[in-house]
């Protein structure tokens, strides 16, 4: 067990990293990590640049695979007929000689039902996080696809029952100010 | 009932006029508020579960006059991380209910009747009130516009008399965001030497300084024995509501300062002394985000409303901007009413926080940058129509 991690600790450090980042660069990921929409002429305003010189920014750090995309955080659980059903699933797998835990995530990322794969220190593997329309969808996957593939040991599936908090944002939460309309 | 039965000091007294902004506002839908002079972010969370934390462990009684040792030992520490002052927690620093009440009895610890205390305005809004309501006379210095809203040591040399007992300064500066540095805080300090004055340094917004680490008065050469330093929790961790503040002085102030704290207040509120106490040991990196997240909103404020026409300095604290609204040709109070009236826009008048603040507006960017676009959207066209 404990080479295992040491494995995975040593594994992860070697993980190519986009260096060299201007503080600048971090702000403006940042500002776009928390809200994907801000426009350029807002940002720029922010961060002190022109709209044209945070386009760039922008596409010098896609290019570097800093931004991988944007996306909207819906919760489709408000969505009648959409709600669908979501699951952590913990991975046990024997990694393969030469290609460690990669080759078998790969297997299992790019089923589409799959929405994220860690690779985790602790008593399991992988971390496998798999969205369906209902149960039996998601339970299919699980015993048709994944416990199916050869490296893989055991599966412990974990239905989500209600999200509450999601990359950072409270799904029920009261954004109400509370403060009065005029205070010195 | 009548009036006589009033105190006539209290009589006199003139109400705020953030007042009648506030009526105004407060009766209109759709407002975006540029006039709230406190933090939109709540307070950080682990501040709150040590609050609760301590009423579960039934931690519901006083505290020691002063405040709790180990709070005013944790403020110690942080002053003398952050400025370099050390103080002995034991009888050099005072927990109070706000800044506003150590401003309070600061004021009454020093003066005598008819003594002066001489006040930079603009500025927050309680400064002379709370000089009359101690029995001492007001005299206002202006900051002007020409040296960016800092008041200057000839200024200051100018305003002294045989009577001038102190003087309130507050750096970065509510409403205009000026913040003094070391060099002009050195020059002051020779005039307030030379004349034995007492500094009352409000340092509530200290943290929040954007382009460099600000300065406390209390730092410069001679100035640490005859400076009250006052802050508290209110602006840097979000804590308003919890009314908490400190005053951090020579042992003499300090404790003639308890003294009326003891006969008045008794202690601060319990809970949120607990809440303090997490949030100095372990609130930096929420500071640090709000910090981040105010100059950003500051930089595009300043920008938008230099854009649209209303010159603004871009100030180097606090969380306010003070454009000038002079192109208009309207008194900062026309300009106020008719921007609340046409595009539901609250700011607040530059003339409430002294004379020379007329020509000028407070816009407080403690606002997501959401509502920052949208008021800037509606102040453009606002000014589009009345610029002249």
């Amino acid at each position: 067990m404990l080479v295992n991690i040491l494995y995975k600790l040593v594994y992860t450090q070697c993980l190519k990293k986009v260096n060299g980042l201007e503080q600048k660069e971090i702000e403006l990921l940042k500002l776009l990590e928390k809200n994907g929409r801000l426009d350029t002429e807002t940002i720029g305003k922010m961060i002190d640049e022109t709209p044209e010189k945070v386009e760039e920014m922008i596409a010098k750090l896609e290019k570097e695979h800093a931004i991988l995309g944007y996306s909207t955080l819906v919760d489709w659980s408000s969505v009648y007929e959409y709600e669908g059903v979501a699951a952590l699933i913990d991975v046990k797998v024997t990694p393969v000689r030469g290609v460690g835990f990669d080759k078998i995530a790969s297997r299992i990322y790019r089923f589409p039902e799959v929405k994220a794969v860690y690779l985790m220190s602790g008593a399991y593997d992988l971390s496998v996080s798999v969205e369906g329309k209902t149960m039996m969808e998601v339970s299919r996957f699980v015993s048709e696809k994944l416990s199916t593939l050869d490296t893989v040991i055991s599966t412990t599936t974990h239905f989500i029952l209600k999200k509450y908090k999601h990359d950072g944002i409270i799904f029920e939460d009261d954004d109400d100010d509370k403060r009065m309309m005029v205070t010195p | 009932m009548s009036s006589k039965y009033l105190a006539k000091q209290v009589q006199d007294l003139k109400p705020s006029g953030i007042r009648k902004f506030f009526d105004l506002a407060s009766k209109m839908e759709n407002v975006v508020s540029l006039g709230v002079g406190e933090p939109d972010f709540v307070t950080p969370w682990n501040v709150i579960e040590a609050s609760y934390h301590s009423l579960e462990q039934g931690y519901t009684a006083y505290t020691a006059n002063a405040g709790l040792l180990e709070l005013r030992e944790a403020i110690t520490d942080y002053l003398d991380e952050y400025f370099s002052v050390s103080y002995n927690a034991e009888d050099q620093v005072l927990v109070t209910v706000g800044a506003s009440q150590a401003i309070d009895i600061a004021l009454r610890a020093l003066l005598n009747p008819g003594d002066e205390v001489i006040i930079v305005e603009p500025c927050f809004v309680a400064y002379s009130s709370a000089v009359i309501l101690a029995g001492g006379v007001p005299v206002t210095v202006s900051a002007t516009s020409d040296n960016a809203f800092k008041v200057t040591a000839e200024q200051i040399e100018a305003a002294v008399t045989d009577k001038t007992k102190a003087i309130v300064l507050c750096s970065p500066n509510n409403p205009t965001g000026a913040v003094l540095n070391a060099q002009e805080l050195s020059e002051i300090s020779e005039v307030l030497c030379k004349h034995d004055i007492i500094a009352i340094s409000d340092e509530i917004y200290a943290e929040l300084s954007y382009d460099e680490k600000a300065t406390s008065l209390a730092e410069v050469k001679g100035m640490k024995e005859r400076t009250i330093l006052i802050s508290g929790f209110s602006k840097s961790f979000a804590m308003t509501g919890w009314r908490l503040g400190y005053a951090a002085g020579p042992t003499e102030i300090i404790q003639a300062m308890t003294k009326i704290h003891q006969y008045t207040i008794m202690c601060a509120p319990t809970m949120a002394q607990h809440g303090a106490l997490e949030a100095l040991r372990n609130g930096r990196d929420s500071v640090n985000d709000m910090t981040t997240s105010y100059r950003q909103r500051r930089n595009f404020v300043v920008k938008a409303l230099n854009e649209m026409g209303l010159s603004c300095h871009l100030p180097g604290g606090a969380f306010y901007v003070f454009p000038s609204i002079k192109a208009t040709g309207m008194t900062s109070e026309e300009f106020a009413e008719k921007l609340l009236e046409e595009e539901q826009v609250a700011v607040v008048p530059g003339n409430v926080f002294g004379e020379s603040g007329e020509g000028y507006i407070r816009c407080s960017y403690a606002t997501s940058i959401k509502q920052l676009d949208e008021a800037m959207k509606r102040m453009s066209r606002f000014v589009e129509k009345h610029i002249q």
